[in-house]
């Protein structure tokens, strides 16, 4: 009988590390932040049904990058999980943050205990009703939730994007006008992407129950222009 | 309750009740007959008019002989493009509402997009068959559906039958205690093409007349200031009719019919 190598677990866990960061890193990016009517989300994704940026619930969206099956494996788990538990009590009781918290353990369950991390960045957004009580979760490939400020990148590693958006967001921006700093931001510098290469959504804040909404490439041209 | 996420060969598919029954177990079947008076839901209405259709339900549920509630609403939207109105056992049927507009919600949202309007239609008759057992002990829930069909450009009724049988009605039904008396009068006064405020006039003369011969059907309330819901679902979607424009409705039938000698 064959005796296994022996792997530190500082190595193991450095290797899995590298495995999921590489190959998130090959997808596309995606932005999340917060424009006045609430929170817009938009992501490089020349695909029209493949979304990267869904519904949860009411006032709770999804975003991923990385492998599309493995965060849309994810997504519907969360949209399971939304649905039931606003079945069982109410819907004002499904929160970003207990969901954000389930996506961080099962994430981090997976990362140590399975011989191939999940090779995905996930974004949990929620609009409050108020611009102070909007949430933005990230969560990493390995389970480790940042509670992000006002606008977020994912990949987290994309450095360079995560510099343009800093750069030109200001709070309060109309519409048109930070989905152009999103676009600006997603963009390779003097690449622009057309409304076709992009999937953009809202969460409105001033939405009755449902807040999600998905802007068509008419939509997005029109705001471009 | 921790993440629900299933391999793919178990996966329960854009079905909120089988989710619901993989993480529950199936409902406890009830076998005894109820021996109190169950709250009951009245008259309900819907026809088609030129832009889609309109739905409309009175307020009143009742327990036997007594008014058990004033102000139930028996209209609900099921999503954007439908509607659902129901009458009989309200628990049952509030619930049975609760969960059609969640399965509908739950399937959009997992699949990404929304099931036809004769789809929504064969997922209500599939609950209203699973109430049976309970339809046998005289719980009976008829909900009645109509919605705008967005590839056919109308707007369609479907009525129920406490079996689950699904009827597509072509231009209008009434359902409930006081259904026959609302059918007749909406019977009478349809034509095709209806516009809108004609069509949500007839609706509000339909729960009159029922409620004129029908005791468990609630006329307008004007001392408590209580009409009936009436909506409408056209290409725009499912909108409700505010109240001061059914409120005006009742008073102009009401002095129609004052003029016309019928106040005696």
């Amino acid at each position: 009988m064959s005796m296994p190598f022996y792997v530190s677990p500082e190595q193991m866990m450095a290797d899995k590390a590298k495995f999921a960061r590489t190959n998130i890193a090959r997808g596309r990016a995606l932005v999340a932040m917060q424009y006045e009517g609430g929170i817009l989300l938009a992501a490089h994704n020349p695909s029209s049904t493949l979304h990267k940026v869904s519904e949860i619930y009411d006032r709770i969206a999804f975003a991923g990058v990385g492998k599309y099956n493995e965060y849309d494996q994810l997504r519907q788990g969360g949209v399971r999980y939304a649905d039931v538990e606003g079945f069982r009590y109410s819907r004002e009781d499904v929160r970003a943050r207990s969901l954000a918290n389930l996506y961080g353990q099962s994430l981090g369950q997976s990362f140590t205990h399975e011989v191939k991390p999940m090779e995905v960045e996930i974004l949990v957004a929620e609009v409050g009703y108020d611009e102070a009580d909007d949430e933005l979760y990230h969560i990493l490939y390995d389970g480790v939730i940042i509670d992000e400020d006002r606008f977020a990148v994912l990949p987290g590693d994309s450095e360079a994007m995560h510099t343009r958006l800093k750069e030109s967001f200001a709070g309060g921006m109309q519409l048109g006008a930070a989905l152009k700093v999103a676009i600006a931001a997603l963009s390779e510098p003097d690449v622009p992407l057309g409304a076709a290469d992009l999937e953009v959504a809202l969460l409105e804040r001033a939405a009755p129950r449902r807040a999600f909404r998905r802007l068509g490439d008419d939509e997005v041209t029109a705001l471009l222009a | 309750m921790s993440l629900p996420l299933y391999s793919p060969t178990d996966d329960p598919g854009p079905s909120f009740s089988a989710l619901l029954r993989r993480l529950d177990g199936p409902a406890p079947p009830v076998t005894a007959a109820a021996g109190f008076e169950v709250t009951h839901g009245t008259t309900i209405v819907a026809l088609r008019y030129d832009e889609g259709v309109v739905m409309a339900g009175d307020r009143r549920a009742t327990a036997g002989s007594s008014i058990a509630h004033r102000a139930m609403d028996k209209v609900h939207p099921a999503d954007r493009h439908s509607g659902v109105a129901i009458a009989g056992a309200a628990g049952f049927a509030l619930e049975m509402v609760k969960v059609f507009q969640l399965e509908l919600e739950h399937y959009e949202k997992l699949s990404g997009v929304a099931l036809s309007l004769e789809g929504k239609a064969n997922m209500l008759a599939a609950m209203v068959r699973s109430n049976l057992p309970m339809a046998m002990q005289g719980m009976v829930v008829v909900p009645l559906f109509a919605g705008y069909d967005l590839r056919r450009h109308i707007g369609r009724i479907f009525t129920y039958d406490a079996t689950g049988g699904r009827y597509e009605e072509t231009d209008f039904h009434a359902d409930g205690s006081g259904g026959r008396d609302a059918r007749t009068t909406v019977k009478l006064g349809w034509t095709e093409g209806m516009a809108r405020p004609e069509a949500i006039q007839l609706a509000v003369q339909g729960l009159y007349e029922a409620a004129d011969e029908d005791s468990a059907t609630g006329g307008p309330d004007a001392v408590r200031g209580i009409y009936p819901t009436v909506a409408t679902i056209t290409a725009e979607g499912y909108r409700e009719v505010p109240e001061d424009e059914v409120a005006e409705g009742f008073a102009a039938l009401i002095r129609n019919k004052t003029e016309r000698g019928l106040n005696r």
